[in-house]
């Protein structure tokens, strides 16, 4: 069976549960910022497969690219910003990253 | 492209993409999620190549292998002595979790399934550099530019979020 646009779209949708799955069951930071990763990684295989296989001309595919090149470029933005917000934690929270101890905002 | 060898790689693509992906969601050990995490960079990287989109593949390989993954890593090494790795990456929720996304990729894969995409019959192979390079000089050269200046924010952001209590201390 050749892999058409339906084949993609699934390997998306199940590289997505595993991030949502990453992001509300870890307890670690860092753990949580895995799990976002693979989301956006999952978003970049929807625009690129729907860049090659909706696309009617060579202009619209090209399009695709830009947006996912964006979206790269987005993802490795939120990575250091989240990791520095992750290390200031580490610092000023005696020395660890639990999810479940960071509750400061709701008192 | 050959279609044989083109559905033996996404195959094997496939099964590297997603059992790594799912042993980032899994396992308990956080330097073992990191260093699957790799894995299934490449294999994206791979299928992005199986998609026609070449330089994006290497921007994959660039930025994500070569830049964000050795950032995690190095947080992941700061953060955790080794010998804590174990307790410091416990899962809460862990039922409702799987019951959640569980729903959420089935109502997912029922819609890529059976919806009605819009595809053409025309699939063509080019190299994507040239025109990638020329559409982000001229129709995106407003977002291209804002972008340079969100990365220069967010760096010196993050330089000011990282040091944050070092004068006082």
């Amino acid at each position: 069976m050749n892999p058409g646009l339906q084949h993609f779209l699934v390997i998306a949708a199940i590289l997505f549960a595993c991030g949502i799955l990453c992001v509300i069951t870890r307890r670690n930071a860092v753990g949580v910022l895995l799990g976002v990763e693979l989301i956006l990684n999952s978003a970049n295989i929807n625009l690129l497969s729907f860049s090659h296989f909706s696309s009617r001309t060579p202009v619209s595919q090209i399009d695709g690219h830009v947006f996912a090149l964006f979206c790269i470029v987005l993802a490795a933005l939120e990575c250091a910003v989240a990791l520095a917000i992750v290390m200031a934690i580490y610092r000023n929270f005696n020395k660890t990253i639990d999810m479940e101890d960071l509750t400061t905002l709701k008192e | 492209m050959n279609t044989i060898v083109y559905n033996i790689l996404f195959y094997i693509l496939a099964v590297m993409v997603m059992g790594s992906a799912g042993y980032v969601a899994i396992s308990k050990n956080i330097v073992r999620c990191a260093f699957a995490l790799v894995f299934t960079f490449v294999g994206v990287a791979g299928l992005f190549v199986l998609l026609s989109a070449d330089f994006i593949a290497a921007t994959q390989l660039l930025i994500y292998v070569g830049g964000t993954l050795v950032l995690i890593l190095f947080a992941v090494m700061l953060s955790s002595r080794i010998s804590d790795i174990r307790i410091s990456n416990l899962s809460v929720g862990v039922i409702p979790g799987f019951l959640i996304t569980g729903c959420f990729t089935a109502i997912l894969v029922y819609i890529a399934l059976f919806g009605q995409w819009n595809t053409t019959d025309t699939i063509e192979f080019n190299p994507t550099t040239a025109s990638i390079g020329n559409s982000l000089l001229t129709k995106w050269l407003l977002p291209f530019e804002v972008v340079s200046i969100l990365i220069l924010a967010s760096l010196i952001g993050a330089v000011v979020i990282a040091r944050q209590n070092e004068g006082k201390k």
